[in-house]
């Protein structure tokens, strides 16, 4: 680390900085993308057996989406402030 | 910023407008502000318009007015709250057609800006949503008792309440407008990168080679109509989970 820290040009740096923040992204958007296949697969096969729920089902699969999707989002921003 | 060899604008000259009235006050006046402006006046218009002539068999401006009532009442209100959410209706549908009217600007052509993806009005309807929902709590279930509910969630155990509590403080009175806020703010901001991104990539490849430029301009229209569903749904999401919370406030758990 000691190397790096003698050689690092503001450069160097900013390339680590943008590495960081796309894998940050990355990282942050595979649960979310997981949790989210599982909230609409299983509202789709609710809505599929009990058609008449479907509106209910709907509902609350949004509101799952929106729980879910946070976590996404929120390693977003991440990324927007990391970028200068 | 260069990616790909294109001159991408800086993420600040994307979101930040320069004051056009009233320079260097806090009353300056913007494109953000212009269409915060605007949005509070097709709201307003909406619903003036909607019930100035009210007719048996409703047409026009009046068929749409009813239309969005309706749908608030029927998919938000019903579905969280119930029969007594009725008198929070005013309430909910303000705000699904105000949020709806400034982030359908991000694909209006000539305007193109998402007024919301500037923090400022997502977190000031955040701050107004937790308000309400607290005052509601408040005078529905007294204040003790609305505390007692909100910390001590009854059917656990006594001695994880040490554990449960300060998880459900910072849960429902500091992450639950910030998620608010964020969720909406951070949604219209990617979606507007998303149309910049393909809007320079067009350009640029237009100008080198006009025939480059078909692919990403198709992705641009579609996702533009993307952005659209985009932006009802994120209108919907804030709505919902305002009634979420409303609905949490007024019914306890027992």
């Amino acid at each position: 680390m000691s190397i790096i820290a003698q050689t690092a040009s503001g450069e160097f740096l900013e390339g680590l900085k943008a590495i960081g923040a796309g894998l940050g992204y990355g990282l942050a958007a595979i649960g979310p993308g997981i949790g989210i296949g599982i909230v609409v697969g299983n509202a789709i096969t609710a809505m599929a057996r009990q058609p008449e729920s479907a509106g209910t089902v709907r509902t609350t699969m949004f509101l799952g989406i929106a729980f879910t999707e946070a976590l996404a989002l929120i390693g977003f921003v991440v990324f927007i402030l990391l970028l200068p | 910023m260069s990616i790909l060899a294109l001159d991408f604008p800086p993420v600040s000259h994307l979101f930040e407008w320069p004051n056009i009235w009233l320079d260097e006050t806090i009353f300056a006046i913007n494109k953000t502000v212009l269409i915060y402006f605007a949005a509070v006046i097709l709201t307003a218009g909406l619903f003036w318009l909607g019930s100035r002539n009210k007719e048996l068999v409703p047409s026009g401006i009046q068929h749409f007015a009813e239309g969005g009532v309706q749908f608030v009442e029927e998919s938000v209100v019903m579905q969280t709250i119930g029969p007594d959410g009725k008198k929070f209706m005013p309430f909910l549908t303000t705000l699904f057609f105000f949020i709806f009217f400034t982030n359908i600007f991000e694909v209006i052509p000539g305007i193109q800006f998402p007024a919301n993806s500037r923090m400022a009005m997502p977190i000031l309807l955040a701050m107004l949503v937790w308000v309400i929902y607290n005052v509601v709590g408040v005078r529905s279930q007294g204040f003790f008792q609305y505390v007692k509910g909100s910390l001590f969630p009854p059917g656990v155990p006594k001695f994880l309440y040490i554990l449960v509590t300060p998880i459900e403080f910072f849960s429902v009175f500091i992450i639950r407008p910030l998620s608010l806020a964020i969720r909406l703010w951070a949604n219209m901001v990617a979606g507007h990168l998303l149309l910049v991104t393909f809007a320079v990539l067009s350009a640029t490849l237009w100008s080198s080679t006009y025939i480059g430029a078909a692919l990403p301009f198709t992705a641009l229209v579609l996702f533009t109509g993307f952005e659209a569903f985009v932006a009802a749904l994120q209108a919907f999401i804030f709505t919902i989970l305002t009634a979420v919370y409303i609905g949490g406030a007024l019914h306890p758990e027992h």
